[in-house]
């Protein structure tokens, strides 16, 4: 059972105000296997990224070594001065999300709508 | 979550439980493999009557066990197979991981996330976490060099950590 490929696509949305967001939708797996399509993807957004959403809702399984990806993508989020806001999490992992703290850093919202609607 | 049971130790504790209400894999130290264990405990735990969310729980935590027995236990060593015993009695669920490692070094740590975000901690590390606050009882027990084994519990009395 290996584990399935995560894929991430990349859509830049315009916002009712201010900068366009930049959506990382993701799908499959993220496990400590996911490092290319996480963070390289990341990396390879431009540099006018300010406001970065984070798609789980076609995440398969999620574990804590993709966790981890998360919060080095918030990290240098951080350090880039964009703003990070989640939606499409499961009750479950919104309670994980919650655990190791990383909703200090991000939001987690229940729809695309709201995750939105919160860069505003 | 006062009325968990938590700990590292070198002596086996065990529940008593008959071999006829188990059932035990062995997966290989691979990565991915970890899932088998996961979704068969989720079965096993489904068909007891756990609710949904605690089946939730219950598979992230053995997910995490498979994966540090296979990673810290087993070296990733594809010749030694990590063991996953689910034990069931009329009101609880108990899964064991054996490796064939020393067991965790350290206590359960809960993660900082100030840390992490700062560089001061290791943005990985929260499986024992996660673990330790997702079932009812956890421990750690290691005896080289037999080997060592996480087990975990979690009851049908118990709605919600």
């Amino acid at each position: 059972m290996p584990e399935l490929v995560t894929r991430v696509t990349v859509e830049e949305i315009p916002a009712t105000a201010g900068d366009p967001i930049t959506v990382l939708r993701f799908s499959g797996d993220i496990t400590s296997a996911s490092q290319p399509a996480v963070i390289g993807t990341y990396e390879g957004l431009p540099e006018t990224a300010k406001r970065i959403l984070l798609d789980f809702s076609q995440v398969e399984y999620l574990n804590s070594s993709g966790i981890a990806l998360v919060i080095q993508m918030m990290i240098a989020a951080s350090k880039k001065g964009q703003k990070i806001n989640s939606f499409g999490l499961s009750p479950h992992f919104k309670k994980v999300f919650t655990m190791v703290g990383i909703t200090k850093y991000t939001t987690l919202h229940a729809d695309e709508a709201s995750a939105c609607a919160a860069f505003d | 979550m006062s009325n968990k049971a938590t700990g590292i130790s070198d002596k086996p504790t065990g529940s008593g439980r008959t071999s006829s209400n188990s059932i035990e894999l062995r997966l290989p130290s691979r990565l991915g493999y970890e899932k088998v264990a996961m979704n068969t405990a989720a079965s096993v735990a489904r068909l007891m009557g756990f609710s949904e969310e605690r089946v939730d729980d219950l598979k992230t935590a053995v997910a995490e066990a498979c994966i540090n027995a296979m990673e810290h236990g087993n070296k990733l060593d594809e010749s030694l197979s990590v063991g996953v015993v689910l034990s069931m009695d009329a009101n609880s669920l108990e899964v064991k991981v054996t490796d064939n490692g020393e067991g965790p070094q350290s206590k359960t740590h809960t993660p900082d996330i100030d840390k992490k975000m700062h560089g001061e901690e290791e943005a990985r590390g929260m499986g024992m976490f996660l673990i330790q606050a997702l079932v009812d009882e956890a421990e750690w027990v290691s005896s080289p060099p037999a080997g060592s084994y996480a087990r975990m519990v979690i009851h049908l009395s118990n709605p919600h950590v």
